[in-house]
C-alpha cells in the first residue's frame, strides 16, 4: 500500500492521541521553551507514527545532543539518547543488527551538520533504512544561541555578535547530493504537511531526510528581532512556499523562500536489503 | 474524553459559527493548565478565535461555542496541552 | 586423525575467531594499520553466519554503531589501533556510563600521533585505563601470544557481558601479524557468557536498578521492554537526574559493579614464583620473552619468576602484593616508557626494590636483554 492509501486506511484519530505515547513515569510538560516548535515536531511525529499504525515496541528514536534530541526520553519507544553529532552512527548500528526495527533520528541543525556532519553525508550515501528529523532553528539552543551550519549570513548569534560572516548549507540539498532516497522539508507553522512528510519517510525505505524549520524565539528569534514564537509561526506561513508553486517562480523570487513538500524521492534498493542478499548467498552456499 | 457527539444541527439554527452544537455536551477543547505555558500559540492561531488569554496568558475558552474542532490549536501546541471533547 | 581444530592463524583473525566463539554477531570498523586484518576477517566471515560487518565512514561512526548493535540486543566489537581508539574515546565513555557490553580490540602500534603504524608497542596501556574523560573502571585484558588471543577475545566478551561494560583487548603489531599453530576451540569447551534478561514486566523493569549482582537486566529491543539510555546521569529509569545521591548511586554502581568481582576479572599466569626472591612482572607480547629469560636464568640457579597480567584493568593490586610477599625486587619490562610499572610501584611496600625494562624504540625486547638486566639488579 501506498503511504497514501495507508492514511486513509487509518481509523480516524483523535485529539488525544498523543497522550497514549508519552512516557510513563516521565515527568510533564517538556523541558522546551514555552511555545517552542520541538513541540510541534514531537506531538507531529506521534501522529504519523500512530496512522501508520506501528507498534511502539519497533520503533527506535534516536537522538544526538540538543534541544530537539531531548525528544526520544519523553516518549513510548526504545529511546537512546547518544552524543553530539553521533545519532546517525548509533542508528546505523540499530537498523543493521535489527532491521525489522523503524530507526528515527531526532537532530539538530548543529548536531547533524556541523559535529554530525560526516555521518550525515555517509548515512545519505549508504541509504539505509532510517528517517532523520532534522529540527532547523538555525541556532544551538541548547548552549545558549551561537550560530550553526544553517545560520544565515549577517545573521546574530552569541558567536557572531557583528553578524554571521559565514555561507549556510541547504541540508536537503545535501542530502539528495550526498544520495538520500527520500528528501522533504516542512515548518512547525504546517504541522498537518508535517505530519504527512514524517508519515512518507517513515514508510519510505532508504534515506528518508525530513528538515522541519522550527523556531528558537529565545535565542535566534530575539537576536535577529524575528519577534515571539507567534510571529515566527507567521512568518513561516509568508516565506513558504509548495515546490509546485516554487517550480514556477524565479531563482531571485525564491531567494529567502522555504521551499516544504516533498523536494526529492527515489527507489534505488535499500542498504540493509543488499546486504541481505548477500547473508542469504553465503549462507545458502555453505 | 467523552464521546458524545453533538448532533449536526441545520446551518440556520447553530448558535456561533461553528457546525457544531455544544449547549448540552462537555465544552469543545480540554485545556491541561498544568502542561500550558503560555506561549500564545493557540491563542494566535484559532481561525475561530475562540480564545482568550488569562492573567497568565494561558488560554480560556471565551467564545467555545465558535470552536469548529479544526485541530490548529492541538497540533501546534507544544506541550500536548490541548484536546477536544469532540474528535 | 588429523586435528580439524589445528590452524595456522594471523594474530588478528584470532580475534575472529575468538569474538565468532563468544557469539559476537555484528562488526563495525574502520581500516587502521596494523588492525585492519580483523575487519577484512569479519566481512568474510560474518555473512555466512548470518552475521553483520560494515565499514564505517570513521572510528567515531564504527563504535558508535557497535553500541546501538549491542544496545538493540547483538553482541558487537570492534578493531582498532591507537589513533583510532583516541577517536573512539568519547563513545566508549557512552558505553561506561549506559553500561552496554562490547568489545574494542586496540591492536597498538608506536605513537604517538602516526607514529608506527607497523611497530609494536604497548603505549596505549594507560589510555585503556583512563582514555573516556569522568571516573568508570574500565576492564582491559592483554593477551601475549596467537593462541591465547582466541581465549582472551571470549574472555573480554564474556566479561562485557557479565559486567554489561565495555572491554578493551591490549593487543600489539607484534602478536597481530605474526602467524602460530593453534587449537581453535570446540563448541561448548569454552563458556560462553549472555546478559541477563529481565524477569520483571515491562511496567516494573528498572533499567538501571542497583542490584546484588552490581548489574541490571538488559533487554533486546523489540522484546517490550522500551526504556530509556541516555550519556546524562541518569537515575534507576535511566531518566536525566541532577540529585547528588541519585548522581553518587550511578557513579558508584559503575564502580563497584567491577571492583565488587574482582575475582572473576583477574587473571595472572603465574611461573616459578614459589620461592622467587626477584620477579618479573609483565603483560603483552613481552611475556613471551620473560618467559624464556626466566627459565634460563632457573637453569642457572637463579631464584626469579614470573607473573604475567592477562587483566590489566582493574589492575590486579592484591592478587600482585600476595605473590610478591616474597620477592624484594621486581622487574617490569614494558614496550613504552614506563606505564604499569607506575601501578606495580603503587601497590609494592617501599621496600621492595623497583626496576623498569623498557623499549620504546619500535623494536621487542628480547630474552638477552632480560637476562642482562636480571643480572643487572642482583
Amino acid at each position: 500500500m501506498t503511504t497514501a492509501e495507508k492514511t486513509k486506511a487509518a481509523p480516524r484519530q483523535r485529539s488525544d492521541v498523543i497522550l497514549n505515547y508519552l512516557r510513563p513515569k516521565k515527568k510533564f510538560p517538556n523541558v522546551w521553551c514555552a511555545g517552542c516548535g520541538n513541540g510541534i515536531v514531537m506531538s507531529a511525529i506521534v501522529r504519523a507514527i500512530d496512522k501508520l499504525a506501528l507498534s511502539k515496541d519497533e520503533v527506535a528514536m534516536v537522538s544526538g545532543i540538543g534541544c530537539s534530541s531531548r525528544m526520544p526520553i519523553y516518549l513510548d519507544f526504545n529511546a537512546l539518547h547518544t552524543t553530539h553529532g553521533r545519532a546517525l552512527p548509533f542508528a546505523t548500528g540499530i537498523k543493521f543488527a535489527q532491521p525489522h526495527m523503524k530507526v528515527i533520528v531526532i537532530t539538530g541543525d548543529g548536531d547533524a551538520l556541523a559535529i554530525g556532519g560526516n555521518h550525515f553525508i555517509h548515512a545519505c550515501r549508504r541509504n539505509i533504512d532510517i528517517t532523520a528529523i532534522l529540527v532547523n532553528n538555525y541556532i544551538y539552543g541548547m548552549t545558549g544561541g551561537q550560530g550553526s551550519p544553517t545560520t544565515p549570513t549577517a545573521a546574530f548569534s552569541t558567536t557572531t555578535p557583528y553578524g554571521n560572516a559565514e555561507k549556510h548549507f541547504d541540508p536537503c540539498k545535501l542530502a539528495e547530493a550526498a544520495g538520500a532516497s527520500y528528501v522533504a522539508r516542512a515548518t512547525v507553522y504546517h504541522a498537518p504537511q508535517l505530519e504527512k512528510a514524517i508519515m512518507q519517510a517513515v514508510d519510505h525505505r532508504g534515506f528518508s531526510l525530513v528538515e522541519v524549520i522550527s523556531n528558537c524565539h529565545t535565542y535566534f528569534g530575539r537576536l535577529n528581532r524575528l519577534g515571539d514564537a507567534v510571529s515566527m509561526l507567521k512568518e513561516y506561513k509568508e516565506k513558504s512556499v509548495t515546490v509546485a508553486r516554487a517550480k514556477r517562480m524565479s531563482p531571485e523570487e525564491l531567494k529567502d523562500k522555504h521551499v516544504i513538500g516533498t523536494l526529492y524521492e527515489d527507489d534505488k534498493t535499500e542498504f540493509c536489503d543488499e546486504y541481505q542478499k548477500i547473508v542469504d548467498a553465503q549462507m545458502g552456499e555453505k | 474524553m467523552t464521546e458524545s457527539k453533538a448532533e449536526q444541527k441545520p446551518a440556520s439554527e447553530k448558535k456561533g459559527k461553528s457546525k457544531y452544537d455544544y449547549s448540552n455536551g462537555p465544552p469543545p477543547l480540554n485545556i491541561n493548565l498544568a502542561w500550558c505555558k503560555a506561549c500564545n500559540i493557540c491563542i494566535a492561531l484559532c481561525p475561530a478565535q475562540v480564545f482568550e488569554p488569562d492573567r497568565d496568558g494561558k488560554p480560556v475558552l471565551a467564545r467555545g461555542e465558535d470552536c469548529n474542532q479544526c485541530a490548529i490549536c492541538w497540533v501546534h501546541c507544544p506541550d500536548f496541552a490541548i484536546t477536544s471533547n469532540y474528535k | 586423525m588429523v586435528d580439524t581444530q589445528r590452524k595456522l592463524l594471523l594474530g588478528n583473525l584470532a580475534c575472529v575467531h575468538g569474538a565468532i566463539y563468544a557469539g559476537m554477531r555484528f562488526f563495525a570498523g574502520y581500516p587502521i594499520t596494523p588492525s585492519t586484518e580483523v575487519a577484512e576477517g569479519c566481512s568474510r566471515e560474518l555473512p555466512r553466519i548470518g552475521g553483520r560487518f560494515i565499514q564505517m565512514e570513521d572510528e567515531i561512526g564504527s563504535i558508535g554503531a557497535v553500541v546501538g548493535a549491542s544496545v538493540s540486543g547483538v553482541k558487537a566489537m570492534t578493531a582498532t589501533s591507537g589513533p583510532g581508539y583516541s577517536l573512539m574515546v568519547e563513545n566508549i565513555g557512552y558505553a561506561y556510563m549506559t553500561e552496554t557490553p562490547c568489545v574494542i580490540i586496540n591492536v597498538q602500534r608506536g605513537g604517538p600521533s602516526t607514529g608506527l603504524p607497523t611497530k609494536g608497542s604497548q603505549s596505549d596501556t594507560m589510555q585503556a585505563r583512563w582514555g573516556p574523560h569522568g571516573d568508570y573502571t574500565a576492564i582491559a585484558v592483554a593477551p601475549s601470544t596467537v593462541g591465547d588471543t582466541v581465549t582472551e577475545t571470549i574472555r573480554a566478551f564474556n566479561l562485557a557481558e557479565r559486567f554489561r561494560t565495555p572491554v578493551t583487548i591490549l593487543l600489539d603489531e607484534v602478536i597481530s601479524h605474526q602467524r602460530e599453530m593453534i587449537s581453535l576451540p570446540k563448541p561448548g569447551e569454552h563458556q560462553v557468557v549472555d546478559r541477563v534478561k529481565p524477569t520483571a514486566s515491562p511496567e516494573e523493569f528498572e533499567p538501571f536498578a542497583h542490584t546484588a549482582g552490581g548489574v541490571s537486566p538488559m533487554p533486546a529491543y523489540g522484546e517490550g521492554y522500551r526504556y530509556v539510555i541516555t550519556g546524562l546521569t541518569h537515575d534507576a529509569m535511566g531518566f536525566t537526574t541532577n540529585r547528588p545521591d541519585e548522581i553518587k548511586l550511578k557513579l558508584d554502581k559503575l564502580r563497584n559493579k567491577i571492583l565488587n568481582f574482582k575475582s572473576e576479572i583477574t587473571k595472572l599466569r603465574i611461573e616459578m614464583m614459589d620461592d622467587a626472591e626477584i620477579a618479573f612482572v609483565s603483560y603483552g607480547s613481552v611475556s613471551r620473552a620473560v618467559l624464556l629469560a626466566v627459565a634460563l636464568a632457573r637453569k642457572a640457579g637463579v631464584k626469579v619468576g614470573m607473573i604475567q597480567l592477562y587483566t590489566v584493568w582493574p589492575f590486579p593490586d592484591e592478587e600482585l602484593r600476595d605473590y610478591l610477599v616474597g620477592c624484594h625486587k621486581v622487574i617490569v619490562p614494558e614496550l613504552n616508557m614506563g606505564q604499569v610499572v607506575r601501578e606495580v610501584g603503587r601497590i609494592l611496600p617501599p621496600d621492595t626494590e623497583i626496576h623498569s625494562l623498557l623499549r620504546y624504540d619500535g623494536e621487542i625486547l628480547t630474552p638477552m636483554q632480560l637476562l642482562e638486566k636480571l643480572e643487572e639488579v642482583m
